[in-house]
């Protein structure tokens, strides 16, 4: 997925932890948000909106304009405020946004 | 019973400043701060950085260590990931700490939240690959982590840094498109003896951009009609300037209007607030300490009106002395002989704020966009149906909030709030601060019901 990002890394991480996104296996930097770890990875829209569908990424990173709602373990969570962790099974949220961490 | 006396909420430069202040005075103080590690926007990270990283962010940054460092004082108890989604007039807060729910209270209570990027409502903003100038900054210092094949748009000093920043990571971004006029100086101009006192900031300025033209990074001037391109992620940023439309292929887009004040706790405590209208922003009222509508709550920093992170620790450090002195802890001899050497730096930081804020004026096109740009993120509502509901009679923001859901999703108008307020004003001929703002309501932030229920007394818990 790597050479879609638009972000790089300006060096290669000591430490990674992996997890999955949309079942697939994203090497991330230990210490990195999830918001980090997926616009490293080029995983692409984060959610897609209840209205229309449009596809979302991370606009603020700052906790504000929840535009980096993920799915993890059910619940919608902030990608931009939530680290990463170890085997974590985060999906695309493309259901009713408004409902955050249901 | 107080859990403190003294609760500071945000710590950025105002809060931590605010927290040690007070902590030397022999108060109790409880910091609560929704990020992982102190320092705020500016400092985020500070206190991890590299050296490598430390080089490319710059000396302002290094020197936000000794702020961090300042926690460290045994009356001094900080939280971080602890989230503020309650505040009530009587010092209580509501927070959630890795998903569970507290409540702590303070004798006093500072609020210290700082500041949000202004909205900035072009077509195609709400593309994935477009972000603010701040997000991309809080990738670098947080993540060591840099945008490809990227183009800088909009106003403002911050937009020069990371440009600055960029092209100290050896990563230079593709282009800097500046919405401001050249005529932009001439306004600036009248704010000349001001201006003079605030050389080292307009020094700093100077340097930066003397970074930019040594990179050749091609800088446009008085740029229009800004639109990005894309269909699922932002591919060109299109714009005209010097009278010839440009279109630059890129990856990402980090738009910048400059940033304003963080209202979202004042507001739901209703606390008085004033249309500003040299920054076009709300900001609360308050006294020469800080002081606000109700005794026991305090406002420091950007969040009582932009004045960067040098007034902002002024602003905390007296802001804490009147609150110590109204515990008792201090007397008004002692606090006044400590406030007037900050007053003086305080007067000294703000001198060159007026020329910045004439010098970068937000955009007139973000400020009330196009009919068809969107406005509200969440719900997806457009100038175009805000000018007709404006038409129909609608008056104020709450009043749209309920027809149009501008505002209902889960940011609370973070991000449209001041678009709709200017958007209002505009339909119907009224000053923006007549026109005023949504209606804050506490959660501030979304909640669980489980963070909920673990606030309720134990024999009603489930
Ligand atoms: C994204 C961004 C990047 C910036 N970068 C720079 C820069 O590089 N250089 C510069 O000179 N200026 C920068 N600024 C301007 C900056 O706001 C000020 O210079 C300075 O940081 C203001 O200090 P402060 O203490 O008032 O607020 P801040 O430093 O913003 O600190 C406020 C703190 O409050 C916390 N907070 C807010 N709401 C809550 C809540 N509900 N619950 C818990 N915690 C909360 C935040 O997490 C934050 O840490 C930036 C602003 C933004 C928005
Ligand atoms: S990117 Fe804005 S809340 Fe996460």
């Amino acid at each position: 997925m790597s050479s879609a990002s638009p972000f790089e890394r300006l060096s290669p991480p000591a430490d990674t932890v992996t997890f999955t996104f949309e079942g697939e296996t994203i090497a991330a930097a230990a210490g990195d948000t999830l918001a980090a770890a997926l616009l490293a990875a080029g995983a692409g829209p984060l959610r897609r909106t209840p209205a229309t569908g449009a596809p979302r990424g991370p606009w603020c990173m700052m906790g504000a304009c929840y535009d980096c709602l993920v799915e993890v373990d059910g619940a919608s969570v902030q990608a931009c405020m939530t680290p990463v962790r170890k085997g974590m099974a985060v999906r695309r949220l493309d259901r009713v946004a408004g409902r955050h961490r249901g | 019973m107080a859990d403190a006396d003294l609760v500071v909420i945000g710590a950025g430069p105002a809060g931590t400043a605010a927290a040690r202040t007070a902590a030397d005075a022999g108060a109790r103080v409880i910091v609560l701060d929704e990020q992982p590690a102190a320092g705020g926007q500016i400092y985020r990270a500070v206190g991890q950085t590299t050296e490598a990283l430390a080089a490319i962010l710059g000396p302002d940054y290094r020197a936000g260590r000794d702020l961090v460092a300042a926690l460290d004082h045994t009356n001094i108890r900080h939280l971080p990931g602890a989230t503020v989604w309650r505040v009530d007039p009587d010092g209580t807060v509501c927070v959630s700490v890795a998903g569970r729910g507290r409540k702590l209270a303070g004798r006093r209570l500072l609020l210290a939240t700082g500041a949000l990027e202004r909205p900035v409502p072009i077509p195609g903003w709400t593309l994935p690959g477009v972000m603010t100038a701040g997000a991309a900054q809080i990738l670098l210092k947080t993540a060591a982590m840099v945008p490809r094949a990227t183009v800088l748009a909009g106003s403002g000093p911050l937009l020069y840094l990371l440009a600055q920043q960029l092209v100290r990571a050896g990563r230079p971004p593709l282009a800097l498109v500046e919405t401001r006029l050249p005529s932009a100086w001439r306004a600036a101009w009248r704010h000349g003896p001001g201006a003079f006192r605030g050389w080292r900031t307009l020094a700093r300025g100077a340097g930066m951009l003397a970074a930019i033209r040594r990179a050749g990074i091609p800088r446009y001037r008085g740029a229009t009609g800004l639109a990005v391109e894309g269909a699922a992620q932002a591919e060109a940023l299109r714009f005209t300037a010097g009278g010839r439309e440009h279109r630059i292929p890129c990856r990402t887009v980090l738009l910048h209007q400059g940033v304003v004040p963080n209202i979202q706790i004042t507001g739901a405590l209703r606390l008085p607030h004033l249309w500003d209208a040299a920054q076009r922003c709300f900001r609360p009222v308050v006294d020469e300490w800080g002081g606000t509508a109700l005794e026991m709550v305090f406002v420091a920093g950007d969040g009582a009106g932009i004045a960067g992170a040098g007034a902002a620790a002024l602003a905390g450090r007296i802001a804490a002395l009147q609150a110590v002195h109204g515990l008792g802890l201090i007397d008004a001899g002692a606090r006044d002989a400590a406030a007037a050497p900050l007053r003086r730096a305080l007067a000294r930081e703000r001198a060159a704020r007026p020329l910045l804020d004439a010098l970068y004026p937000p955009s007139p096109e973000v400020l009330r966009p196009d009919d068809a740009t969107i406005v509200c993120r969440c719900e997806e509502v457009t100038a175009g149906e805000i000018r007709a509901l404006a038409g129909l009679g609608c008056l104020g923001p709450n009043q749209l909030k309920a027809f149009s859901r501008a505002g209902m999703g889960p940011c609370q108008g973070r991000y449209c709030g001041l678009t709709v307020t200017e958007l209002l004003a505009e339909a119907t001929g009224r000053p923006p601060g007549e026109v005023g703002y949504y209606r804050l309501r506490t959660p501030l932030k979304p909640v669980t019901l489980g963070e909920l229920a673990d606030l309720a007394p134990p024999e009603v818990r489930a």
